[in-house]
């Protein structure tokens, strides 16, 4: 428990993305199983234990430390955990008489055997074998939320580089296995067989698409499909009948079955699909069937059940648009046509109400097809996807097979209101934007009201200059928030703008960057929020 | 007539005023007669009639404010009176004023004011720690003991400075390409780590940033070795890989710090306990190096001085309170305002 607590130590003070990967790689590489295994489930997915719980804590250290001293304590740490190992007394012992620390597996397992009962005595009599690291180690664990910056992604990419295997393999194998991860560690570390993932739903790592900027491709050799504006899924059922399960996982490779539960049922043969998960509704009419604005999608996200209300209200549907296997045959070294006429003789045998086919944009060229892209009103839909007729379904983002072209962003003159600083690299910088409209007329009085933040869409050279701009204009410090004169013009470019409750301004902007530096520009000549909520499209 | 007991002593918002002698401890704006227990900027201010101080007080105040470093500069003392540690002063009124170490920083002491047979100290800020840069807090007893409480809540237990010192150098040696840039107050923590490091082997040279160089040549003229010291500005990227630097916390995130070679951010203070402190600045090696008295340390003095009454002037006294509460000693909140949680 001290290396692991070491490390999770060592990755609260660490902002910098490669810092991370080198310090789990370094924990992996060198900590036997399966406490290496345990340590991976902590840092990414979580381990849950029912029996403890924040009030769990709560209650044992209000047992033995007086409760006014408690909540003083809590109130300036902020964190339950974290207060709870600073005020753990630890007896002072001689280093002979000191209990030895338990190890990680040692920690789960008895965690694991923890009950609501149990816990009151066996937690403390953990605490009292760590010191002030482990015992924050332990406590974050117990609890299943460690926040520490790490993401179930991260971890994994740690995991692949520590082995040097691909990292779309580990994503592959991950689902199929529990921690802690035994088959996942003997394949990687110590070249055992891969492991057997014959009847498990397995997700497959997504073929992503480059931007196609200045490109310019023959539609001899690409097909056109329009880009919706929903969320990447791959839905993949294996095995047969009672054996057969159903899963549904996002762009990150995460099982969200249990957010999308109408999906399951709905493919009962072997295959994976890759589509775009949309909510249906009448908002934005797609050419087969409606499809609700994002921010109706956005409702139903993150969520790990959900209500028959809303099960009714905002079911969702896939509009599928490739197949990787079927039938047990893999299908990802086929061409894009070969697969492509599979996928609609397949269509006949999924529920229409929870799939549709992604339709092919048909064009007479190149500069026809960018017409019809600049034609695209439907707010449904991002953009544009350029596929080569001929590539295989591969892994990643290969240049040349797959490009997104993605509708011209919309721009609007903000004034830049708030900065703050950023981190790592950045951390010298105030290069984290909060920017505003005029709530009315400037020249009569109006006020601004923030309706966005931006941190990126300019030049490191850019980003100097701003930075000196805050620096040198700032009329109020919060923290490391710096309010500034507001005396400077941001273009902003953003996707698209919903109504938000969340906001002040009632508005919230998809992707919003910063497009363009008006140094030119005097601030009455930013826009108006009504300019911005003109904009809104649900 | 006697006098109430203690009613010669009245704690203001602005000072504790002791009345027959017309003077004030640490006052927070300029009085005609102030005792000062150290050099921090919250404690001795400048622009009053007589400051009674240590020699090393007085030292520290007047390049502060001879130079004009500090925002809230104000004019040099007018009557500079030094008292030296264990020196008793007879104030007007028949006041005696006695100086004793606080171990807080180069100078600090504590304030034991007799009269009519009654005894209070004020501790200033202190701590129980050994620090090579001053001399140990010395425990004296006292009807009314006047204590500070920064670091007044039981998760502060700062460990043994020897172990940061490692944190420190370990980090260094692993990275040799980079510095460790270390933020400590001006003064007092970044001397006692200079001199902490020195103690422990470190004879490399350190580098520091402009607004140190002058208060670390005054503990050096008060007998305090700190070995090699360079100004950043007078040197290279390269120069400075492998090596520590240390610059006031105020620097750490700023535009200075964009001429060191790539930088790993450190910084020497009690709140480093705490990790969403040290997450909110950035810093990725936090050191808990104090210079004041942790809980611990706290409740411990008060059990050893053993006063009538504790009286708790600044931090988080709602704790120490409580702590007085419970162990059934008199306490009372002193509310007084102008003490900064400094960088410490």
């Amino acid at each position: 428990m001290e290396k692991f607590a070491a490390l999770i130590d060592a990755l609260v003070y660490t902002r910098s993305r490669n810092e991370k990967l080198r310090l789990i790689g370094e924990y992996l590489r060198a900590t036997p199983d399966p406490d290496r295994g345990w340590a991976l489930a902590a840092l990414s997915d979580g381990l849950d234990f029912p029996a403890v719980k924040s009030s769990t804590i709560r209650t044992i250290l209000k047992d033995r430390v007086d409760p006014v001293l408690w909540t003083l304590s809590r109130d300036f740490v902020g964190d339950t955990a974290e207060t709870a190992s600073l005020l753990w007394p630890q007896e002072q012992l001689a280093p002979e008489d000191a209990p030895s620390p338990p190890t990680v597996s040692e920690t789960v397992a008895l965690l694991d055997a923890m009950t609501r009962k149990s816990v009151l005595t066996e937690l403390p009599a953990l605490l009292d074998r760590l010191d002030v690291s482990g015992r924050y180690a332990l406590l974050k664990l117990a609890t299943g939320a460690m926040r520490i910056g790490i993401s179930a992604r991260l971890a994994k990419v740690a995991f692949a580089d520590a082995f040097d295997v691909p990292v779309e393999d580990v994503e592959e194998y991950w689902h199929g296995l529990k921690p802690p991860y035994s088959e996942l560690f003997a394949w990687a570390a110590k070249g055992a067989d891969p492991p057997d993932m014959a009847d498990i739903p397995l997700f497959k790592p997504f073929m992503l698409a480059h931007p196609l900027e200045d490109t310019v491709v023959s539609l001899e050799d690409y097909v056109a499909e329009w880009k919706w504006d929903g969320i990447r899924v791959q839905l993949v059922h294996a095995g047969e009948g009672e054996n057969g399960e159903t899963r549904l996982y996002s762009r990150g490779g995460d099982d969200i079955s249990h957010t999308f539960p109408e999906m399951l049922p709905a493919l009962d043969f072997p295959a994976i699909l890759d589509g775009e998960l949309l909510v249906q509704g009448a908002v934005q009419g797609g050419e087969a069937g409606g499809a609700a604005s994002f921010n109706a999608l956005q409702q139903r996200l993150g969520r790990k059940t959900v209500s028959k209300k809303m099960l009714a209200e905002s079911p969702a549907f896939v509009r599928v648009y490739d197949v990787l296997s079927l039938d047990g045959d893999n299908l990802r070294d086929r061409p894009w046509t070969e697969r492509r006429s599979i996928l609609e003789e397949l269509m006949a045998r999924l529920p229409s109400e929870r799939f549709d086919l992604s339709a092919i944009v048909e064009a007479r060229d190149f500069e026809h097809l960018a017409q019809i892209r600049e034609g695209a009103r439907d707010d449904a839909i991002e953009g544009l996807m350029l596929k080569r007729r001929d590539s295989p379904y591969v892994p990643g983002r290969r240049t040349g097979l797959w490009y997104k072209w993605k509708r011209d962003p919309l721009l609007i003159d903000c004034v830049l209101m708030y900065a703050q600083r950023g981190s790592g690299k950045r951390s010298s910088f105030y290069s984290d934007y909060t920017f505003g409209c005029w709530d009315g007329d400037p020249d009569a009085g109006a006020d601004l009201l923030p309706v966005g933040k931006a941190y990126s869409g300019f030049t490191d050279a850019e980003l100097k200059k701003i930075d000196r701009h805050v620096r040198q204009n700032t009329v109020n410090r919060f923290g490391p928030v710096r309010e500034t004169d507001k005396s400077l013009v941001f273009e902003v470019a953003f996707d698209s703008v919903h109504a938000s409750k969340r906001h002040k301004s009632g508005l919230a902007m998809r992707f919003p960057r910063i497009h363009r530096i008006r140094w030119d520009k005097p601030v009455h000549e930013a826009d108006r929020i009504d300019a911005l909520r003109a904009l809104v499209r649900d | 007539m006697p006098a109430a007991p203690f009613s010669w002593i009245q704690p203001h918002p602005h000072g504790i005023y002791v009345v027959p002698a017309d003077a004030w401890v640490d006052p927070s704006r300029a009085v005609d007669t102030a005792l000062v227990t150290h050099g921090h900027a919250d404690h001795a201010r400048g622009g009053h009639g007589t400051t009674f101080a240590t020699p090393e007080t007085l030292a520290i105040m007047e390049l502060r404010y001879r130079t004009g470093a500090e925002d809230d500069a104000g004019d040099i003392p007018h009557k500079a009176m030094p008292v030296r540690y264990g020196e008793t002063i007879r104030l007007k009124g028949g006041v005696d004023a006695t100086y004793i170490p606080a171990g807080h920083v180069l100078g600090s002491a504590q304030i034991l004011l007799e009269h009519a047979g009654e005894r209070i100290v004020v501790t200033g800020d202190y701590k129980r720690r050994p620090d090579p840069t001053c001399p140990p807090f010395e425990v004296t007893p006292c009807d009314i003991f006047i204590t500070e409480a920064t670091f007044g809540l039981p998760v502060f237990t700062h460990p043994p400075i020897a172990g940061e010192m490692a944190k420190l150098t370990d980090r260094l040696a692993a990275h040799p390409d980079s510095c460790v840039l270390v933020g400590a107050y001006a003064l007092g923590k970044a001397q006692r780590v200079i001199a902490e490091l020195r103690a422990a082997g470190h004879t490399d040279p350190i580098y520091l940033h402009g607004a140190m160089e002058k208060m670390c040549r005054l503990y050096e003229e008060h007998g305090v070795d700190l070995g090699e010291l360079r100004l950043v500005s007078d040197h290279t990227k390269d120069d400075m890989r492998g090596h520590i630097v240390v610059c006031p916390p105020s620097a750490l995130n700023d535009r200075w710090s964009r001429r060191l070679p790539d930088p790993i951010t450190a910084m020497a203070s009690g709140w480093m306990r705490v990790r969403q402190r040290a997450r909110q600045r950035n810093v990725e090696l936090p050191l808990v190096i104090s210079d004041h008295a942790d809980w611990g340390e706290l409740t411990d003095t008060i059990r050893e001085v053993n006063p009538q009454e504790t009286w708790i002037t600044h931090g988080r006294e709602e704790a120490l309170l409580r702590w007085c509460q419970l162990h059934q000693r008199p306490a009372r909140a002193l509310a007084l305002v102008g003490y900064e949680d400094e960088d410490d």
